[in-house]
């Protein structure tokens, strides 16, 4: 096993890593580690199997021939480099340092027996940096549970990426690790950069890509729509990051919607922050040896949003755009968004949805003509894929659900896209189609008027039915065009041409002459409102599809 | 064809809004208040159609929001959506005073807790609106209550059919005239 492992001579490892490496591993640190701060960036390297590259490096650091001079002098050999107390590596380093250029040599059988030994007695084995995860969660085994887990939520996906959570106090065991690495390499007058170090997480995704890829059979990228994610907890070392709250509070503020003021991130900054000497004072160098090896959380999938748009039209006046709830109590059976968006749900199997539109209409307003400009975001799909036909036929489901409204246009676009349905709303304008009631009978002559009025500025104070959630302000709007027909001595058709945000209803009845000039004023006459339709919302966006 | 006023569908105010009713106040016989509460909980507070103004179809001398000398309703102002800095009323704040031309003075009063948002500043140029649309343009005030409040201020007033009631009783017994 171990004349293998030195006859492949993979390690890309030279002379002057030996102590470094033996420290390492004396510190409790475990083989891939090991490779990692002495900055080996050969990804096959971690590849191979843990244990043969834990009795590769054994059999590296033991090929010294100054070191089996130590072992003559002390009982190293026998309890191996793993359990040499911190002190005795410093000794061996210096004798290495007399005796460089060694590192092919054979390993002397008391090495590895000694070796073998140590690692079965595994609780004392956990990494003091990695806390386990390079160790007991980078293999096939571990790449299959991942596996089933992603393949049990039935995603729809050509392509994957790996992110990786990892407990906060492992940059402080990184920091404290790479600290003793620094010591010997500057004894040793030798320079080497804390960047150059290869990231836990580096090599984890180096060693796992690969084999969640053939689990899958898909490609694991840099980036990808869909991401898995593992994490692992630590709870037993949890309190490794807490010294750092008293050096450098300020990275340690409260936030409402994190459990813990540790969060990775200001763990790392704290741990960019303080100085050496304090760190050093405050915890162990090499860190402590955990009882226990890390957990994995459960895996978890994600896909981006997809973004659906349309324009839809509304039917009924007892049909609220959103759900209407008051004291928590539904107010309307159901609403133009729960309609739209419900099979839209099922097909895309997504957990939530978003939905924005260019404006809204009141519960007792349709909207005709081309329909009002919507997006829905929906979250975390489990299928991303549509063609076109299958989208149409999604949006035929829609009509056939409801007479209440009716779709076109359904389209998957960009999040950036649905910006333009947003962009400029109050400089568009908007078509209302309106049944007036007059209290002086009218004839035909007394509306003739109302086609000759043009660009009307109107001023109108927050309406008294929104005042309670709006400012109040009062707002200039521009009545553009406006032509009426005659229906009867009380009854008139109105068709405005307005400044998107202009409120119809109070123009008409005044809001208790809070809009002014309006309809009653024109009219000279008490006027209201008894049916209102937005006849179009000028947005030229989502752009239309023929059939 | 002139079936004129008598219209068919309820009116703005029957659409949204409560009608609530304070009579006689301050012990004043007959000078009754209407309180409109739209399902928003907005309040505007108007002249009952049996306050004497309107019953005796008073003419309007002037109108005070000025209601003490460190105090004006004209000096009102709120901002933001939470209506900050608006005057803070109870029931018997007054709104303002109206004097007719026969002399007489009325003082209008809150009715209910609640901030003041808004005073009609129309009916000072058109004191007729107060005569002509006593409920919808020559409104006197809009009032806020606290959202916990919206329905126990109401607990104090006369609904409409108590109000009829009121002023039913008020022409049968005839005690004084108002």
């Amino acid at each position: 096993m171990h004349s293998t492992g030195q006859g492949r001579g993979m390690l890309p490892l030279k002379v002057k890593d030996r102590p470094i490496v033996r420290a390492l591993l004396a510190a409790g640190c475990c083989a891939r580690c090991a490779l990692r701060f002495c900055c080996v960036g050969l990804q096959s390297a971690y590849r191979q199997s843990y244990e043969d590259l834990a009795s590769e490096l054994h059999a590296f650091v033991s090929a010294e021939p100054s070191s089996m001079e130590h072992g003559k002098s002390g009982d190293a050999p026998e309890k191996g480099p793993t359990e040499r107390p911190p002190c005795k590596k410093m000794r061996l380093e210096t004798a290495q340092g007399s005796g460089e250029g060694g590192d092919t040599e054979g390993i002397p059988e008391a090495h590895a027996d000694a070796d073998v030994d140590t690692t079965a007695t595994a609780e004392s084995k956990v990494c003091v940096a990695c806390l386990g995860v390079l160790q007991y969660f980078c293999d096939k085994t571990y790449a299959k549970k991942v596996a089933e887990a992603v393949t049990a939520e039935r995603y729809q996906f050509d392509s994957l990426v790996l992110s990786v959570s990892l407990p906060a106090q492992l940059s402080v065991r990184e920091h404290s690790t790479w600290l003793l690495v620094k010591k010997l390499v500057r004894d040793k007058g030798a320079c080497q950069d804390k960047d150059d170090i290869i990231q836990v997480k580096e090599a984890f995704k180096w060693i796992m890509n690969g084999l969640v890829s053939q689990e899958l059979g898909v490609p694991v990228l840099a980036k990808s729509l869909f991401e898995v994610s593992v994490g692992f907890t630590h709870p037993e070392t949890d309190e490794d990051c807490h010294f750092l709250a008293t050096t450098c509070s300020d990275c340690f503020k409260p936030a409402r919607n994190k459990l813990s003021v540790f969060t990775r991130m200001a763990v790392v900054k704290a741990v960019e922050k303080i100085s050496e000497e304090n760190f050093r004072r405050l915890f162990p160098c090499p860190p402590t040896h955990p009882a226990t090896r890390c957990a994995a959380l459960a895996t978890q999938c994600l896909h981006v949003s997809v973004f659906v748009a349309g324009r839809y039209n509304k039917f009924s006046r007892t049909l609220p755009q959103t759900p209407w709830v008051i004291d928590g109590e539904r107010r309307m059976e159901s609403s133009v968004e729960e309609l739209i968006t419900a099979p839209l749900l099922s097909s895309f199997r997504s957990e939530g949805f978003n939905f924005s539109s260019s404006g809204r209409e009141d519960v007792d307003v349709r909207t005709l003509g081309k329909g009002r400009p919507f997006a829905v975001e929906l979250l975390n799909p489990h299928r991303a894929q549509f063609s076109k036909e299958e989208v149409r036929e999604l949006q035929e489901a829609i009509n056939k659900s409801s007479d209440k409204i009716r779709v076109r246009d359904l389209q998957i676009v960009t999040r950036e896209a649905v910006g333009h349905m947003k962009e400029g709303e109050e400089e568009k304008t908007k078509s209302y189609g309106a049944l007036i009631w007059t209290q002086r009978p009218i004839e035909k002559d007394d509306i003739e008027f109302i086609k000759d009025i043009k660009e009307l500025k109107i001023a109108q104070k927050t309406p008294l039915r929104v005042l309670h959630r709006r400012p109040l302000a009062v707002r200039p709007r521009i009545i553009h065009t406006m032509t009426a027909q005659f229906l009867d001595a009380h009854h008139f058709h109105l068709n405005l041409r307005t400044q998107a945000g202009t409120y119809i209803k109070e123009f008409v009845h005044g809001d208790f002459g809070r809009t002014k000039p309006n309809l009653c004023e024109l009219m000279k006459s008490d006027t209201d409102i008894l049916e209102l339709d937005v006849e179009s919302v000028d947005v030229d966006w989502p752009p239309a599809i023929e059939d | 064809m002139e079936v004129g006023e008598q219209r068919e569908t309820p009116s703005v105010i029957d659409r949204y809004f409560t009608r609530w009713y304070k009579t006689d106040l301050k012990g004043k016989p007959c000078e009754d208040h209407c309180i409109l509460q739209h399902s928003n909980r907005i309040c505007v507070i108007t002249l009952a159609e049996s306050h004497p103004i309107l019953r005796k179809e008073k003419k309007i001398q002037s109108i005070n929001y000025q209601i003490s000398a460190g105090c004006s309703r004209l000096q009102n102002k709120v901002s933001g959506k939470s209506k900050r800095g608006g005057q803070f009323l109870t029931e018997l704040a007054p709104l303002c005073r109206i004097t007719s031309t026969d002399g007489e003075e009325y003082t209008i009063f809150s009715c209910i807790r609640g901030r003041l948002l808004e005073v009609n500043e129309d009916i000072l140029t058109r004191p007729n609106l107060l005569l002509e649309k006593p409920s919808t343009e020559g409104y006197i005030a809009v009032i806020l209550p606290k959202f916990e409040e919206s329905k126990s201020i109401t607990e104090g007033l006369l609904s409409r059919a108590e109000y009829e009631d009121v002023v039913l009783k008020r022409a049968g017994v005839n005690v004084e005239p108002c």
